[in-house]
């Protein structure tokens, strides 16, 4: 099977987000970045996949600058076979995004594209949606359990609105992954070694012919209020006496 | 289980990719291709990524660099503001006086930067010059040939649990192997200790002496900022008894650097660092300054002060030292960064000749690297300040005034050289407990909240890397005796002592919050804790410290 994982170079989830003084966005020069966290998720799920199935390929994709091209090398790391960087210094929003990944699709031609179910720095979760809409693919969303069952057909179980859905689908398919589906494994030195070996192609999003022209424009950034600080009180009687006087609430 | 180690090999292991590290790595790649020599390069790093656990002012003297790299500025490394107006100012607690800076101190010339940046920029250039580079890799244990001579290092277990169980994620570290194995730890090495233990390569000289160095980034308001601008400050608010001081430096973007440096060869049990660089900040000198502004980034880190006297022995069989792992630091100066560069560019220059004149390497102890360092400007820089320090023993005005006189009348030259006098925490008793600071939340901040701008990852569920040697000791000594000093000392609150209702007192430690900045393994009243490396990739995050 021909595994395709979309994935998304991010502020690090241990890094703490400061907002710029301009309002204008999240201030990210010098932190660190890292793959984001649910991608990770997706990467591992295609290598248990491949652990049961050896003549699959995997591949994972990056859209973006120049410097996107360090999260292919920690998935190709983590056993990835090869990657593809589609090159571009356009801000890319979700839709443009879909439709780069789209024409990956049509070139490569995979049976399964594996999401990670968001990204940790805008939350939009439209990527996978919209790829599948794109591709007019089946499409399985916040997955939380996969089961290859056949040449063209995968079980998966999926988180919705108060419980779990079993869903049986018919390749090619996009699914993203939740959170619970799996723990990602470390790198190892070797085969950090081993990546720098591996393939990768940069393909420039204008040879696409894709209109990635943003179509969000973001008025401003601000910062989530402080969190008032915790107290600690002694008994009860002290709880609702604070309550009373601070919040009105009784 | 798998109980054989993966592994290796190397021509040269460098642990550390500090300022010391990461030149050391260039200048073995540079000389190498000139000579047209094979010469194969690889650099462990505790830390995520390279910087991420650097943390330093920083003002830089630009000489190494500029050996290293001639044409820095156009390859774009990240030095971008100059030293523009420079004060040494003495606080008193409302006020200050100006003091002379003495010429060899003066910073005409020299940079004012983010250290971690430059090591990033370091290591894009010593990764185009083909060396490998490992971030999140510590080196955690020593391998030993059967000739007594270092042989390569292990790094760090992964996905073990607290109880040193192996869980599902388990990755077994790797053995590495080289044929010379350079530590370039910073200071206190989890290694190096190790190393300088076993061939005693301490023997010769003075015991070590270390400060802890806290530090914070601050965006203040436009109209206080003054790009270029840096003081360092003696006096208040530290007790007479104790040495350091502060520095602010002015750096780009309404970013300024802000810190206090306090010996950890202080008596007082009560004392904390941390409080009193809090507190450091309410001055009003400083205060004008950071008003309005926004603390962005917090860290903490020893170094180290013994200087010339306390230099240990810089070879052993299988390996060297450099840095500040060996103590290569210009104390008065408060700078380390050109020496521990240049004791990296030394040392690669040795080892170079080492490989060159030895096919069979037979004799594992690259002795040039010791030599060649005492014909060098640093060795000559590092006599002349050699005394300032241990005059401060003698107390703040004997020092300050012993400095003077050191520096403009001796220029460093006098005969003599002054001791480091060992001192011990003294025991609770003896000392006046001092009045539990209280924090405003605006300049003054309690430590929780500090780390929480370190940006620390630290998976909990792994074995504690502050290790005990005697779990018991934690009450019978340092409760009973000293009131737990850790619980002051270490400057991200790891540390607590615990009472509860009907059980005993007892000691918690909250390794998570780790900043790696080593004062417990130094500072413990019986030595006690041993500081090891964590899991790859624990510890801060620090972008531009
Ligand atoms: C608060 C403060 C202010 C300072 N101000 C200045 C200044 O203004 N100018 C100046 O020139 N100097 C200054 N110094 C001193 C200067 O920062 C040091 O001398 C310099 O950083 C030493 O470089 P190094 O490469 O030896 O060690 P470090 O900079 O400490 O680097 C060591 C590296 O090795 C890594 N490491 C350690 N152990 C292991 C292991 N076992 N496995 C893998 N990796 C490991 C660490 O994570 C780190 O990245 C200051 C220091 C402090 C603390
Ligand atoms: S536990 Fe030790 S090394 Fe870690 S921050 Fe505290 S004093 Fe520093």
């Amino acid at each position: 099977m021909k595994i395709l994982i979309p994935i998304k170079k991010v502020l690090d989830p241990a890094v703490h987000v400061r907002v710029k003084s301009d309002e204008s966005g999240v201030d990210i020069t010098n932190e660190k970045m890292s793959i984001n966290p649910f991608d990770e998720i997706a990467i591992e799920a295609a290598l248990q996949l491949k652990e049961s199935d050896a003549t699959s390929e995997l591949i994972a994709v990056t859209c973006g600058a120049d410097d996107a091209v360090s999260v292919l090398y920690s998935a190709m790391a983590m056993g990835v076979d090869r990657s593809i960087h589609i090159s571009t210094d356009m801000e890319l929003q979700p839709l443009a995004i879909a439709k780069l990944l789209a024409r990956v699709c049509i070139t490569e031609n995979p049976s399964l594209v594996i999401c990670g179910k968001q990204a940790i720095d805008d939350d939009a979760s439209q990527v996978p949606q919209m790829l599948a809409g794109l591709t007019g693919w089946s499409q399985a969303m916040f997955v939380t359990e996969i089961e290859n069952k056949s040449e063209n057909e995968l079980l998966v179980t999926t988180e919705i609105d108060g419980g779990l859905e079993n869903l049986k689908i018919t390749l090619p398919a996009v699914i993203s992954t939740d959170l619970r589906l799996n723990t990602p494994r470390y790198i190892t030195l070797m085969n950090i070694m081993k990546a720098k070996k591996k393939q990768l192609d940069v393909i420039s999003s204008d040879s696409l012919s894709v209109d990635v022209e943003p179509r969000l424009q973001t008025l401003k950034v601000v910062p989530a209020p402080d969190e008032r600080e915790g107290e600690i009180v002694n008994n009860v009687d002290e709880l609702i006496i604070k309550l009373k006087e601070r919040t009105r609430m009784i | 289980m798998n109980s054989e180690n993966e592994s290796i090999s190397f021509d040269v292991l460098i642990v550390g990719a500090g300022p010391a590290g990461l030149s050391a790595a260039i200048r073995l790649k540079q000389q190498a291709k000139k000579l047209q020599m094979n010469l194969s390069v690889c650099v462990l790093e505790k830390a995520s990524e390279v910087g991420g656990h650097i943390i330093s002012g920083a003002i830089i003297e630009s000489r190494v660099l500029s050996e290293l790299f001639p044409d820095w500025e156009n390859l774009g490394a990240p030095l971008y503001t100059k030293v523009a107006q420079e004060f040494f100012l003495f606080l008193t607690q409302a006020s200050y006086f100006k003091l002379p800076i003495p010429t060899q101190f003066s910073n005409n010339g020299n940079y004012i930067i983010s250290l971690g940046k430059l090591c990033r920029w370091l290591a894009l250039q010593a990764e185009s010059l083909g060396v490998e580079i490992f971030p999140g890799f510590p080196a955690a244990k020593l391998l030993y040939s059967s000739d007594g001579s270092v042989k390569g290092v292990v790094t760090a277990d992964m996905g073990l649990d607290k109880k040193n169980n192996q869980t599902d994620h388990y990755q077994q570290g790797i053995e590495i192997y080289a044929k010379q194995v350079i530590f370039a730890e910073g200071c206190r090495g989890s290694l190096s200790k190790q190393i300088i233990n076993k061939y005693k390569l301490d023997n010769q000289s003075e015991d070590q002496v270390y400060g802890l160095g806290l530090k914070e980034l601050w965006e203040v308001q436009e109209s206080n900022f003054e790009e270029g601008e840096i003081f360092h400050t003696v006096g208040w608010p530290l007790p007479a008894d104790v040495y350091g001081g502060s520095f602010l430096y002015q750096l780009e973007n309404n970013i300024i650097s802000i810190g206090l440096v306090v010996g950890l060869d202080y008596k007082n049990t009560w004392l904390s660092p941390y409080d009193l660089f809090q507190q450091f900040k309410s001055h009003p000198y400083i205060q004008k300054i950071i008003k309005g502004g926004k603390r962005i980034s917090y860290g903490a880190r020893t170094l180290s002060e013994g200087g010339f006297q306390s230099l240990p022995k810089l070879t052993f069989p299988g390996g060297m030292l450099i840095g500040d792992s060996a103590g290569f630091l210009n104390v008065p100066k408060l700078k380390g960064t050109h020496m521990a560069m240049q004791s990296g560019v030394v040392a690669a220059d040795a080892l170079i000749q080492h490989f060159k004149g030895n096919v069979n390497l037979a004799n594992k102890e690259v002795i040039g690297y010791g030599k060649q360092i005492k014909e060098n400007w640093m060795w000559d820089e590092l006599y002349r300040a050699r005394n300032i320090k241990p005059a401060f023993s003698l107390g703040l005005k004997t020092g300050l005034l012993y400095s003077a006189f050191d520096s403009y009348v001796l220029r460093g030259m006098g005969v003599w050289t002054l001791k480091h006098k060992h001192v011990y925490l003294q025991r609770k008793g003896k000392t006046k407990k001092s009045i539990s600071p209280e924090y405003d939340g605006i300049i003054t901040f309690e430590r929780l909240s500090s780390v929480y701008l370190s940006n620390i990852h630290h998976i909990e569920d792994q074995p504690c890397h502050l290790q005990l040697k005697d779990a018991t000791k934690a009450i019978s000594i340092n409760y009973k005796q000293y009131a737990s000093p850790e619980e002051r000392y270490c400057p991200a609150g790891v540390y607590k002592i615990v009472k509860q209702p009907n059980a005993e007192v007892r000691l918690q430690i909250d390794a998570q919050n780790c900043l790696h900045c080593k004062a417990c393994d130094i500072k413990d009243p019986s030595q006690n804790i041993n500081w090891v490396v964590p899991e790859g990739g624990s510890g801060p995050n620090y972008a531009m410290m």
